[in-house]
């Protein structure tokens, strides 16, 4: 277990140097310098724009930068300087981190205890009414882009009914978060009922849910024990990886709903070249997904016992 | 992207007694290929059916906007038409679906609409397929280190973020013209069908015939081409036909965001209707409705495909 743990953090290592790295020249190869935007249209001196360049080290060949913020980061955990507001990214980062967490677990229970209650009540009605209903409102979900969703959202519950806040105002506040957070979950919750349904309905033709019947066991435990656990590991493989997701994909629906998060940030980092910015909280949420995805991996060994990890 | 995985079975059982009738009697034993028997059942298919009608009638509005309305979607007339309503009984006639904010029929754009959304989505779909499925096709072909590398470089790209990667790119560019926003959704989105190609040759290449053919002499992109790309296209066909809907959200999502394409698009639509919307919902509730279909058809096309594909479903 140990040394599966270290072989795979190993493997962690190129895609973590070259995610950063590709990020890196996406945003410094490309046109566009943020120096030049502090200005706007009247333009600093050159002398100044040229120091100013110089301390954010933007002179310099990329290869040396990249070299500078990775040594920066790794033996200092210092992410750079948000240019336009001077603040280390650090504190951006840790303003900005807690709102798009509580968007994101809130969204992330929406799914998971929806997705997995409407899968299984598709998968034990394989085939009936019910599962094709079910599995016919998931492709619709699947269908309509977050931005459309969103919109009719607002709509309906904020501005015909009244019963929602149209935005966030208040991060803390569950009761704002939820039109967001279900915005958020959808396409995901799709996700998640198909896979558990087609799970559940082929382990149900599967040999030990006959025995387990036939010893008359209770349709609770079979269904909630055998059943359930043998059904649940893909589930919880795409629920790991939309850890991640959950993260990064929130730009649209921050910005539909006013929330000052990480995929609020990011979306300004981009318009606005903030290059420092951008790397640092892309660099974190691929630290997410690698973590998640390893977590996914151990978590199979707790899940099913025919695997090992030498 | 995960599974968006198997609908009913139900359709190729429920006609059961018409496919008896259509059985042909068994006069010369045709093989019966995988690509016979997916044909058999998808014409069977309700949702097959549905999405390539769908489909079939979004590519006649792409190739000729003209039949469907003689108005032009980028000439507005604010004396006349600002905000006006839509008149649901005009059906067909520019003022059917109203007017937005710059006096232009709502009607003409949706329709002109159109082909920028089935542009990017089966010029990503092309391009993707292409670049991914060669990837996997090399790195699933030859192993080892030509594996580590092509995978760990699969592993990068598909690390960051797919809507922010080609925000990053789109955003330096000002002329975002059809191959700019191809380019760019395809620059991240090569991955997933790397990683299923990648998985289908090493299941395949195990296979007795392509020993066979190794130890016939056949040289190696004869057996990639000839012997192992036949059998691995399956689940490609099946995760790119559903992915080309998920390329239209994205594009109209970058729309949305002010990266998608410049001219006429529902995400250009549906975005600055968005900002009338306590007035004038019909401006984006329109192209919302077209949108929603047209992915709809290619993700209801995919599925009947992976139905009729899967051999576990029979």
């Amino acid at each position: 277990m140990g040394r599966y743990v270290a072989r795979r953090l190993l493997q962690m290592i190129p895609v973590f140097i070259g995610t950063t790295l590709l990020i890196f020249l996406m945003v410094y190869a490309l046109p566009g310098d943020p120096v030049r935007g502090l200005f706007g249209d009247k333009g600093g001196s050159p002398q100044v724009i040229a120091q100013l360049r110089h301390q954010y080290g933007l002179d310099q060949p990329i290869l040396v930068q990249y070299w500078h913020y990775m040594k920066n980061m790794i033996l200092h955990g210092d992410f750079g300087t948000q240019i336009a507001s001077g603040r280390p990214v650090t504190d951006v980062l840790g303003d900005a981190f807690p709102v798009t967490l509580r968007l994101g677990a809130l969204a992330f229970v929406i799914e998971f205890v929806l997705g997995i209650a409407l899968g299984i009540t598709a998968g034990l009605r394989a085939g009936r009414v019910t599962d094709n209903a079910i599995l016919l409102v998931t492709l619709l979900l699947i269908s309509v882009p977050v931005f459309v969703l969103g919109y009719i959202l607002k709509v309906v519950f904020a501005f015909n009914l009244n019963w929602l806040p149209p935005n966030v105002n208040d991060s803390t506040n569950i009761n704002e978060l939820l039109m967001p957070a279900i915005v958020l979950a959808t396409a995901s919750l799709a996700y998640v009922t198909r896979l558990t349904r087609t799970s559940i309905a082929e382990n149900l033709r599967a040999d030990y849910i006959r025995t387990a019947i036939a010893k008359g066991l209770p349709k609770r435990r079979v269904v909630g024990v055998h059943l359930m656990r043998n059904s649940l590991i893909p589930v919880i493989t795409y629920l790991g990886t939309d850890i991640g997701a959950l993260m990064g994909g929130a730009v649209v629906t921050e910005g539909l709903f006013n929330i000052q998060g990480v995929g609020g940030t990011i979306a300004q980092s981009i318009v606005r070249r903030e290059g420092t910015t951008l790397v640092g909280l892309v660099t974190i949420l691929v630290i997410v997904y690698l973590l998640a995805n390893l977590l996914v991996d151990l978590l199979y060994a707790v899940l099913d016992p025919r695997i090992r990890y030498a | 992207m995960p599974d968006v995985t198997k609908t009913d079975i139900k359709n190729a059982v429920a006609s059961g007694p018409q496919a008896a009738l259509q059985l042909p009697e068994p006069k010369s034993e045709k093989t019966r290929s995988l690509w016979g028997d997916a044909w058999r059942d998808l014409r069977r298919s309700w949702i097959f059916i549905v999405s390539s009608v769908l489909i079939v009638i979004l590519l006649l509005i792409t190739f000729f906007p003209g039949w469907f309305t003689g108005v032009d979607p980028t000439s507005g007339d604010l004396a006349k038409h600002f905000l006006q309503k839509p008149r649901l009984g005009n059906i067909g006639s520019p003022d059917w679906l109203g007017y937005d904010q710059q006096g232009r029929s709502v009607f003409a754009r949706v329709i002109y609409g159109t082909r920028a959304s089935i542009a990017v989505g089966f010029g990503t779909t092309i391009a993707v397929t292409v670049v991914g499925g060669l990837v996997g096709m090399i790195a699933g072909y030859f192993g080892g280190i030509v594996d580590s590398v092509l995978s760990r470089l699969t592993d990068v790209f598909f690390g960051i973020p797919f809507l922010l990667g080609t925000m990053v790119v789109l955003n330096s560019f000002q002329d975002r013209t059809t191959w700019v926003v191809i380019g760019a959704l395809s620059f991240f989105g090569w991955t997933q069908i790397a990683r299923v190609m990648r998985g289908a040759v090493i299941t395949t290449k195990q296979a007795d015939y392509v020993h066979a053919a190794q130890a016939l002499g056949a040289s190696t992109p004869r057996i990639m081409f000839r012997h192992i790309l036949p059998n691995t296209l399956a689940p490609v066909i099946v995760v790119a036909t559903i992915s080309l809907g998920i390329y239209i959200s994205a594009e109209a999502t970058l729309s949305y965001l002010g990266l998608g394409l410049n001219g006429v698009s529902w995400g250009n639509d549906i975005s600055d209707g968005g900002n009338q919307i306590r007035v004038a919902q019909w401006i984006m509730l329109y192209p919302s409705i077209m949108l929603i279909i047209t992915v709809l058809a290619f993700i209801m096309l995919g599925e009947a495909v992976r139905n009729a594909l899967d051999p576990k479903m029979r």
